[in-house]
């Protein structure tokens, strides 16, 4: 019978067709669909910030160099990972990341939570050769970012697109862009108090490559890997329900 | 070529290259010194070029209207050699990309060839430009065949051959000054997804067309195979690549699906990629150029039907194994790892429809090595969809994901089986429409045959091995209970390794020059077979000498 049935299906093209729509939607409809309805997905945070203009245009090299390729960011629920990388990312943690940068091979060590965990100083040496601080190292050496200036013109187009995607960019951070991507390496400067003002107090604003005068990729890529792990406290956070202490009187 | 065409055909292919060239102007004037604007004059060149190529024919005699009457096989060539030309091309980008990994510094200090780049032209360069150009090529020669009719458009097949081939080049070239999504095999960014929409959908309607002039009332299974890889591909190219873009004058864009609905995405994306892409297009190859090689009919009619649905049906759940244990909804692993192994089930009953295919003809195994290619394809197929399901259980992915061993199961799948079914329809094609008596050279065949089985085990051996010590050592405990490795640790005892499939993927390369070199010299010295048996369509007057495998 279902021989039949398909004898006569392979008689007609657009039939087939129809057939191997129908059959091959089936999987992604049933695991896509419901990640965007069921509402436990995605934790509720309200410490979570956003990427400052200098953390996206950083983020933007971090994918323009590929550094995906080799460097996950996405802490699985397994002891090893958790006890050397720190606590298991959640998925509010990558809520405004477009796209995903959760990786699918770690050559280097996971980044999920670099951020904080060297210095500024350590990223720019680091960045410059890796084999100056890390002799066994095989990743490639990113002299030129150091040489090269920051585009921040557009910064505010990129908020913008974003924005229209649905992240909670204000128009005063679209307006501000350049500048506060300009400020947040410069601590000392006038343009430094709006960053902290718009993005909060936690963002961090320092010199990143050192040199204050002018933006670099380099301060761009530092101020990103500084970023990873950083944008939200949940994960830190105790978020298994309180133990109760037995009552006496009982 | 061109003479192959009317002048009125002659007249439409300039049409569409003007307006590309349109377009590329545009682009160009647009983009400025974005990478849009350098991707506006590579596609202003391009199309230029071609233009000149047409022109230079445009008043060239009519041909001759018994074309009509004769498979069209002049896409088919130039598909042929722009697959052997990708091939040599985006092998070479992976030995040096391995290299890199050994040896960082052969980076030479510049951005464009840094490792993070350099890998998405290897990648693209063996999926889509060697992959790809094999699928198209191959897929416009079997539907032909085994429908008994003529391509249903002259200028359409030059259309999606040559604008996918332009979707190729912006894609690389992207990749060397920076352009790229991120998405993993989906790294181009908008305006050549754009593109690749419209050759697809040519695509699609020139197969739909050709299989409606068909003199068989069935519809062979490697077209099944064939129409699967276009309609989902489809599918998951538009649903995967849906971005803004940050300006109409810049390359940037930002996909619309974001942090864990982008991740499922992206792998529904990604596996499906190895499902539709390099899986059902490949057998599709499988299923007509082994039984003509082999010269015996598939082994079973129904064993092809229960494993063309049950890929079909199984692989669009499997994505979501490349997310154990991250921040996905368990429900969402458990369903990826119960349908990926499942998926074992049509999977070996396609490899066992093929070697059980071979029961009759092991003599001819030993003896031909363009048959011993397919063979061994298959025998690769087997293993590595038995290695998929076993590394997409959750406590063996714990231990293989983020680890070579992950890249070293899809070079098993890429070299051994992908590779290999290519490679082996290649020789046997290219006599066939070239009209040549045989290969130039069988010795080089069997000298190549060796080569990429060398290479291939050699690669596969060294990234199990890195791999399944990376896992080990990253998860080992001391006696006191912490971690007894640092990750530099597990790096440094990486790199015998490393050389070690630096050196298995030049084996690879080597054999697939040598295999360039032998088409290239069968066309040009191997004289023109005096008797080929007739290979045209049915025109309703002489029986059709199409191979018709058994259904």
């Amino acid at each position: 019978m279902a021989e039949l049935f398909h004898h006569k299906l392979e008689r007609t093209a657009i039939g087939f067709v129809i057939a191997i729509i129908a059959a091959a939607s089936v999987g992604g409809i049933v695991e896509i669909a419901p990640l965007f309805t069921i509402h436990e997905t995605v934790e509720d945070v309200p410490d979570m910030r956003l990427y400052t203009p200098l953390e996206q245009a950083g983020r933007n090299i971090y994918i323009r160099e590929g550094c995906y390729a080799c460097h996950s960011q996405m802490i699985r629920t397994l002891r090893d990972e958790v006890e050397r990388y720190g606590p298991y990312s959640l998925a509010v943690e990558s809520k405004y990341d477009r796209p995903m940068l959760w990786g699918s091979k770690r050559t280097g060590p996971d980044l999920a939570r670099v951020g904080g965990k060297y210095s500024d100083f350590w990223h720019v040496a680091h960045l410059i050769n890796p084999r100056d601080v890390v002799p066994e190292s095989n990743m490639p050496a990113y002299r030129w970012l150091a040489r090269t200036a920051l585009e921040t013109n557009d910064l505010g187009q990129h908020l913008q697109a974003q924005r229209a995607l649905g992240v909670p960019y204000t128009d005063a951070m679209i307006a501000n862009a350049a500048a506060d991507a300009f400020g947040q390496a410069a601590p000392d400067s006038p343009f430094a108090t709006g960053v902290a003002e718009r993005y909060g107090e936690k963002t961090q604003i320092s010199a990143f490559d050192g040199v204050v005068s002018h933006l670099t990729e380099m301060d761009a890529l530092v101020a990103y890997l500084q970023v990873l792990g950083r944008l939200t406290d949940a994960a830190y956070s105790n978020t298994a329900a309180p133990e109760q202490a037995p009552d006496p009187t009982n | 070529m061109v003479q192959q065409l009317t002048s009125g055909e002659r007249q439409n292919a300039l049409v569409i290259l003007l307006c590309v060239f349109v377009a590329g102007v545009i682009m160009a004037a647009l983009g400025g010194s974005d990478p849009l604007g350098m991707h506006g004059v590579i596609i202003l060149l391009f199309s230029a070029g071609l233009g000149a190529l047409v022109s230079r024919s445009f008043y060239e005699p009519e041909p001759d209207p018994q074309r009509l009457s004769q498979y069209y096989d002049d896409p088919i060539k130039v598909g042929i050699a722009l697959t052997l030309a990708w091939g040599v091309f985006g092998m070479f980008m992976g030995v040096w990309t391995a290299a890199q990994l050994a040896w960082p510094d052969l980076a030479f200090d510049a951005g464009w060839s840094s490792f993070g780049r350099l890998r998405p032209t290897h990648t693209t360069g063996v999926i889509f430009g060697f992959g790809g150009n094999a699928l198209i090529a191959t897929s416009f020669h079997v539907v032909q065949r085994t429908s008994r009719a003529r391509l249903a458009g002259q200028v359409s097949p030059w259309f999606v051959l040559l604008g996918y081939n332009l979707f190729c080049i912006l894609a690389v070239t992207g990749y060397f000054m920076g352009v790229t999504q991120s998405k993993e095999y989906a790294e181009p960014e908008w305006y050549a997804d754009l593109w690749l929409v419209v050759v697809w959908v040519t695509f699609f309607v020139l197969y739909l067309r050709t299989l409606a002039r068909r003199k068989e009332p069935h519809i062979y299974v490697a077209n099944w195979y064939f129409m699967a890889f276009i309609v989902v591909v489809a599918i998951l190219h538009i649903v995967n690549n849906l971005a803004i873009p940050v300006s109409f004058t810049q390359a940037k864009s930002y996909t619309i699906w974001a942090g864990v609905q982008d991740a499922m995405v992206q792998w529904w994306y990604g596996h499906n990629a190895v499902a539709f892409f390099l899986t059902a297009g490949f057998l599709g190859m499988l299923y007509y150029y082994l039984p003509v090689r082999a010269q015996r009919p598939i082994f079973s009619y129904r064993l092809s039907i229960l494993s063309f649905w049950g890929i079909t049906f199984f692989y669009m759940w499997a994505g979501s194994h490349h997310l154990h244990y991250t921040a996905l909804p368990h429900w969402v692993q458990n369903l990826g790892m119960t349908f990926s192994v499942m998926l074992l089930v049509p999977s070996w009953a396609s490899a066992g429809n093929a070697l059980l295919t071979l029961n009759g003809a092991w003599h001819k195994v030993r003896d031909d090595a363009t048959l011993r290619f397919i063979m061994v394809a298959v025998v690769f197929y087997g293993l590595s969809t038995f290695e998929g399901s076993f590394m997409a259980i959750r406590p063996v992915n714990a231990l293989s994901h983020y680890t070579d061993w992950t890249v070293g199961h899809v070079h098993a799948g890429a070299l051994g089986w992908v590779a290999f079914i290519t490679f082996g329809s290649i020789y046997t094609l290219v006599p066939s429409l070239w009209k040549r008596e045989r290969m130039y050279s069988s010795a080089l065949v069997e000298v190549h045959f060796w080569l990429a089985v060398t290479g291939t085990l050699i690669y596969v051996f060294a990234m199990w091995n890195s791999g399944i010590i990376q896992g080990l050592m990253w998860r080992t405990y001391t006696e006191e209970g912490t971690l007894a490795y640092s990750f530099l640790d597990s790096l440094v005892a990486m790199y015998p390794y490393y050389i070690g499939r630096a050196f298995g993927g030049l084996l690879f390369l080597l054999g697939a020059i040598v295999a360039a070199f032998n088409v290239w010299m069968t066309v040009r010295a191997v004289p023109v077979a005096a008797v080929r048996q007739a290979d045209v369509p049915d025109t309703g007057l002489a029986p059709g000498a199409a191979a018709t495998p058994a259904e």
